[in-house]
Formats: C-alpha cells, sequence, structure tokens
C-alpha cells in the first residue's frame, strides 16, 4: 500500500490545525497559510486520485488500525478523491481572487478569523467525502454548519445577522433530522460503519422486517441533507443566505458546502442502502418531483429579482434542482448526470457570485440592475467572467454546462416512460428561462449609458490575483467542457466501485 | 395497544419531546424560545438513544472483578455517540445565542417578525 493513502487523514489533521493557528495571527499570515492548504489539499487528493485509478480499487483506510465492526474508517475511491480535489482546488481559486470583497466588508481586526473558517471548511468537506461512518459525518456536518455559518455572519450588519440566524436555524433542523435518521439505523442494524450497515440493511430488506423503520430512517437522513442543501420547498433560505453574505462566501456557501453534503448523500444512498433498496422504496420519484420543482421554482425566482447577488442565488436553487432530480432519475445514467452536474455548479457559482459582488462594488455598491448599468466598462475582467459564466449557467456547446444538460438528456431517453417527457420538458423550460435572466443581466452591464453612480474604472492591473483565478476558473470550465468524454468515463467507474 | 406504549415508554417521551422542541422551533417569534425548542429537540434525540444502548439487568461498561464476559455489560457506543451530540449540541448553542445577542444590541428586541420589519426597512432606505 502506498503512502498517499495517508493523505486524506493528514489534510484533515493539517487543517484542523491550521484553523487553530489562524486565530492567532495576523490577516496576511492566516490568508497565506489557507492558501497553501488548501492548493496542497487539491495537489494531495489529485495525487491521491491518479493512484486510486492505477491501482483500480478502493482503499480502506483504518484509523489507529482497528478492524471493523469497532473502527473508524476513511474510504478512499475515485470519486472521493477527484471530488476532494476538484473542491479544494475550487476553495483555492475562490480565496486566491476573493481578496477584494472581503477588504471592504469585514473590520480589519477580524480578517483573520474568516480564513480560520475557511480551514475549518476544507476539513470538514474532506471529512464529508471521504468519512465511511455515519456518525463522523454528523460531527463534520454540523462543524461545517458552524463554519459556513461563520463566513456568513462575518460581515456585520443587520441583514446578515437575521441571514445567520435563519440558515443556522433550517440548518439545525436539517441536522436534527439526519441525526434521528442515523439513530433509527443504528437502533435497528447496530451499526455506523457504511459497509457493515449496507450488508444489514441488504439482510433486513430481504427478509421484509422493519420496513417501516427502514424507510423513515431513509426519508430523515435525506430530508436532513437535502434541508441543508436548500432542495426545493427548503430553498427559500438561500436568497437571503447567499445575497446578503460577502460574495466570496456566497460562492464558497453555494458552490461547496452544499455539494459536500450532496456527496454525502450520494455516498449514504450508495453505501448504506443500496441502490437496489433506495430505488425500490419510491423516495427517488420525491426526490425527482421535488428537483424539477426545485428547478422551475428557482428558475421564475430568479427571473422576479432585481437584486443581482439575490438573482444568482435563486439561480443556485435551480442547479441544485438538477442534482436531485438526476438523483431520481437513474442509478447509472442520472447519478452520472448528477456527479457532473455538482462539479459544474462548482465550478460555476464560485466565480459568478464573485464576478457580481465586483461588478457591484465598481458602481458604488449598486445591486439593482437599474443601477448595474454600464458595470461590464467599468470593471471589464468582472463583466467578462461574469458573462463567461453565465453562459456555462445557460448550457452553451464548450461550457461544462452543455455537457451536463447533454448528459441529463441522455439519461431522460434512457429513463422511464413516465420520467422522460417531464425531464426533457423541464429542460427546455429551464433553458429558456436561464437564458432570459441571464440575457437580461449580460445586456444591462453592456449597456452604453453607464449608470451616474459608477466609480473608477477599473484597470486589470490592480486586480491581478482576481484576473488569475477568473482566467483559471475559465480555463479549466473549458478544458472539462471540451474534453469531456475520458472525465465523464471516469465519473461511470466511480460509480461501478462505490 | 396500551401496552405497547407502556413497553416503549420511554422511546414515547422522547418521540412527544422532539415534536414538543420541533413546534417550538418553528412556531415561536421570540429568537430564546426557538433556541430553547431546538435543544428540547436535540436532548429528545439524545435520550431515545440512550434508552436504546441500555438493557435491564447489565452492568455499566467498566470491568470489575476481572469480569470479561461483553455478555455482562451494555453496550457502551450509544453513551459515547450521546456526549458527542450533547458537545455539538452546546457548540451550536452557543454561536446561535452569540448571533441572538448581535441581534438584540441592534434591535432591542428579540422577536424575528420585527426585527424582520426593521431589516426590511433599513434595506428600503438603503436603497
Amino acid at each position: 500500500m502506498s503512502f498517499c493513502v495517508n493523505f486524506p487523514l493528514f489534510l484533515i489533521v493539517l487543517s484542523l490545525l491550521f484553523s487553530v493557528i489562524s486565530s492567532v495571527l495576523h490577516k496576511k499570515a492566516a490568508r497565506v497559510l489557507s492558501l497553501v492548504l488548501s492548493g496542497l489539499s487539491a495537489a494531495a487528493n489529485f495525487v491521491l486520485f491518479l493512484y486510486v485509478m492505477k491501482s483500480g480499487e478502493n482503499v480502506t483506510y483504518l484509523m489507529g488500525h482497528f478492524p471493523h465492526p469497532w473502527g473508524n474508517e476513511l474510504r478512499i475511491g475515485l470519486l472521493e478523491a477527484l471530488f476532494s480535489a476538484a473542491f479544494s482546488l475550487i476553495l483555492f481559486l475562490t480565496l486566491l481572487g476573493g481578496k477584494a470583497p472581503l477588504l471592504t466588508r469585514v473590520e480589519e481586526r477580524k480578517g483573520q478569523f474568516y480564513y480560520c473558517m475557511c480551514d475549518l471548511i476544507q476539513a470538514s468537506l474532506l471529512s464529508l467525502v471521504y468519512t465511511n461512518d455515519l456518525f463522523t459525518g454528523y460531527v463534520f456536518i454540523e462543524i461545517c454548519t458552524i463554519a459556513s455559518c461563520g463566513i456568513l455572519m462575518i460581515r456585520e450588519n443587520g441583514k446578515t445577522i437575521l441571514a445567520s440566524v435563519r440558515y443556522m436555524i433550517f440548518s439545525l433542523i436539517g441536522s436534527g433530522l439526519f441525526l434521528l435518521g442515523v439513530i433509527l439505523l443504528y437502533d435497528i442494524t447496530g451499526h455506523l460503519l457504511m459497509p457493515n450497515l449496507k450488508e444489514s440493511v441488504r439482510e433486513i430488506a430481504a427478509c421484509g422486517s422493519y420496513r417501516l423503520p427502514l424507510l423513515a430512517s431513509m426519508s430523515l437522513i435525506i430530508i436532513g441533507l437535502s434541508v441543508k442543501s436548500g432542495l426545493c420547498p427548503f430553498h427559500l433560505w438561500m436568497a437571503d443566505t447567499y445575497g446578503a453574505a460577502i460574495p466570496t462566501s456566497s460562492g464558497i456557501l453555494s458552490g461547496l458546502i452544499s455539494k459536500g453534503y450532496i456527496f454525502l448523500l450520494i455516498k449514504i444512498i450508495f453505501d448504506v442502502f443500496g441502490t437496489e433498496v433506495f430505488y425500490a422504496s419510491g423516495v427517488h420519484n420525491v426526490l425527482y418531483a421535488l428537483g424539477a420543482l426545485g428547478i422551475i421554482a428557482g428558475s421564475v425566482a430568479a427571473m422576479r429579482e432585481n437584486n443581482i447577488l439575490r438573482m444568482s442565488a435563486y439561480s443556485s436553487a435551480a442547479q441544485i434542482g438538477y442534482i436531485y432530480m438526476g438523483l431520481g432519475l437513474s442509478p447509472v445514467l442520472g447519478m452520472e448526470a448528477s456527479l457532473f452536474h455538482i462539479l459544474v455548479h462548482a465550478f460555476t457559482k464560485p466565480p459568478l457570485f464573485l464576478a457580481a459582488g465586483l461588478l457591484s462594488d465598481s458602481m458604488g455598491g449598486a445591486k439593482k440592475f437599474r443601477n448595474l448599468q454600464g458595470a461590464g466598462y467599468v470593471n471589464p475582467a468582472a463583466g467578462a467572467a461574469f458573462s463567461f459564466e453565465a453562459f456555462s449557467m445557460i448550457g452553451l456547446p464548450l461550457t461544462m454546462g452543455f455537457i451536463s444538460k447533454y448528459l441529463f438528456g441522455i439519461a431522460a431517453f434512457e429513463s422511464t416512460h413516465h420520467k422522460m417527457i417531464p425531464t426533457l420538458l423541464v429542460l427546455a423550460v429551464s433553458t429558456v428561462l436561464n437564458t432570459l435572466y441571464f440575457a437580461r443581466t449580460i445586456l444591462r452591464i453592456y449597456n452604453r449609458e453607464i449608470s451616474p453612480n459608477h466609480g473608477e474604472k477599473v484597470t486589470v492591473r490592480s486586480e491581478k490575483l482576481y484576473l488569475l483565478s477568473a482566467l483559471a476558473f475559465v480555463l479549466l470550465n473549458l478544458f472539462f467542457g471540451t474534453a469531456a468524454k475520458p472525465f465523464i468515463d471516469i465519473l461511470a467507474e466511480g460509480i461501478a466501485h462505490f | 395497544m396500551l401496552s405497547i406504549l407502556w413497553n416503549n415508554r420511554i422511546q414515547v417521551v422522547a418521540v412527544v419531546l422532539f415534536a414538543v422542541g420541533l413546534t417550538t422551533l418553528l412556531l415561536h417569534k421570540n429568537l430564546l424560545k426557538k433556541i430553547i425548542g431546538l435543544n428540547i429537540m436535540d436532548t429528545a434525540s439524545y435520550l431515545f438513544l440512550t434508552s436504546l444502548g441500555f438493557i435491564e439487568g447489565r452492568l455499566s461498561p467498566i470491568v470489575s472483578g476481572g469480569n470479561t464476559d461483553p455478555a455482562l455489560y451494555v453496550n457502551p457506543l450509544p453513551a459515547g455517540l450521546v456526549l458527542t451530540g450533547i458537545v455539538v449540541s452546546v457548540s451550536v448553542t452557543a454561536v446561535i445565542l452569540a448571533l441572538s445577542m448581535r441581534l438584540y444590541r441592534r434591535y432591542r428586541t428579540l422577536n424575528l417578525d420585527e426585527i424582520y420589519r426593521m431589516v426590511h426597512r433599513e434595506q428600503e432606505e438603503e436603497d
């Protein structure tokens, strides 16, 4: 066994350590530490990904060398390594480019705490992705909740504090339900480690006993995680939260944290309940319906919004809907589309929020569309980045968004009859709505009549780091959008090995 | 029916407590009462978990008198989970109480509806 299987544990411990150290450092040192951590994590996880791909099998990492059913485990598979690498890279790029919004909105003496929270988020994302133990999952869900509340409330005004309270209440209901589901499952199986759970769940389902508790625990876990990631009826907190937060935080919250929860949910579906039990229970139909509803509801709400950050927030609700719709569609192709869409949204939303924040800053902090007129000329880099990411959200060819819509289309054709037409219809309607509200925004920011509240013209030289991060996001997007085939094969192989 | 309820009385109490907590959390306007509801909800799940981990007639899982037969002792894992859970809920409560303090200092009330109205008014003045 190679040395690199130790990387996940090292990185988790290192992130926790760094977050403690950061809290007493100067803001600049803390920022460097966070950037080093997320960059290191991206590189290490990529090495691990190459290792797993070469060896072709999953590694179970025993912590303290206690074998199951006693010990605590991490499981390192193809998808885990890939998603950790992607999440770390996105966190790195978001922090790299997201310095400017922090300078104006966070008090000087509190700067280091922001990076302390980011390190905690890094630790909890890695743990949520790698863990093989449900209770460890619960603990890191809570750590993630506290850290995300931290990056939300660090900007002290009435709106953000209220948004944090609301976010906290929704999150805590979600994790309470998740915990209850885990307890019920522990009650009927006596296990917390995923491989043991899967075995027991299969036996229980086969002999037909405890049908109701099993269904109840499955529903509780799924409802808990979908409340936290903002599936349709629970998406209402999103606009307040993402709209009020610092754009850097909005990007991390919508692009990474909700994805961490969804990845854990997918892992639970595969490794705890097993796809057979899950797709026989009928819960997937509910997820499918709510996902489809979320796409339409989110897009319509985004259409009606006239604040650029809140519009992006509602568009997140629609994108989360896509992911859940794919989960409910079919176990292989639908899942593949969902996993790809997790990456699409994670690679697209953070730069979109960053660009929206910078556009708003260049117009004297205006967020309403009528005051953003011509912002694309005042800050050309942010305008171009916003337009490109908007194209990816709409799903124009050559971008990642196109590939995921294509995958959803394929999955729809391969699925059962009564889901094919609604899926295609939802895809078509949402693409039209997406195009409408993003086109409206782009036309506004490139209007020749610049609204009078604009600030000084932002030169390219003054924002080198932002430019670097935006360019990296664009290039990665184009890379995955054009060379998608090998990548989709990797996802399919990962699902087969889950 | 009654005997089933009586035999599972601890679980029944836990479910009732959970429901009380959840309704308090969802329906009350006062932020402090919401937080209390949240804590009742958490406590209910810990009660549920503890009651599942206890088997009548067995000893607490501390080896005494050189007796290492596991059939004599209860499983220590649920108790360990409850302890972890309590730590989590304490820290979460601390964060949300800190948030409430900030809200109170700003708006001099803990009624969420009133706070919402005031924030909305601030927002309109800004625009």
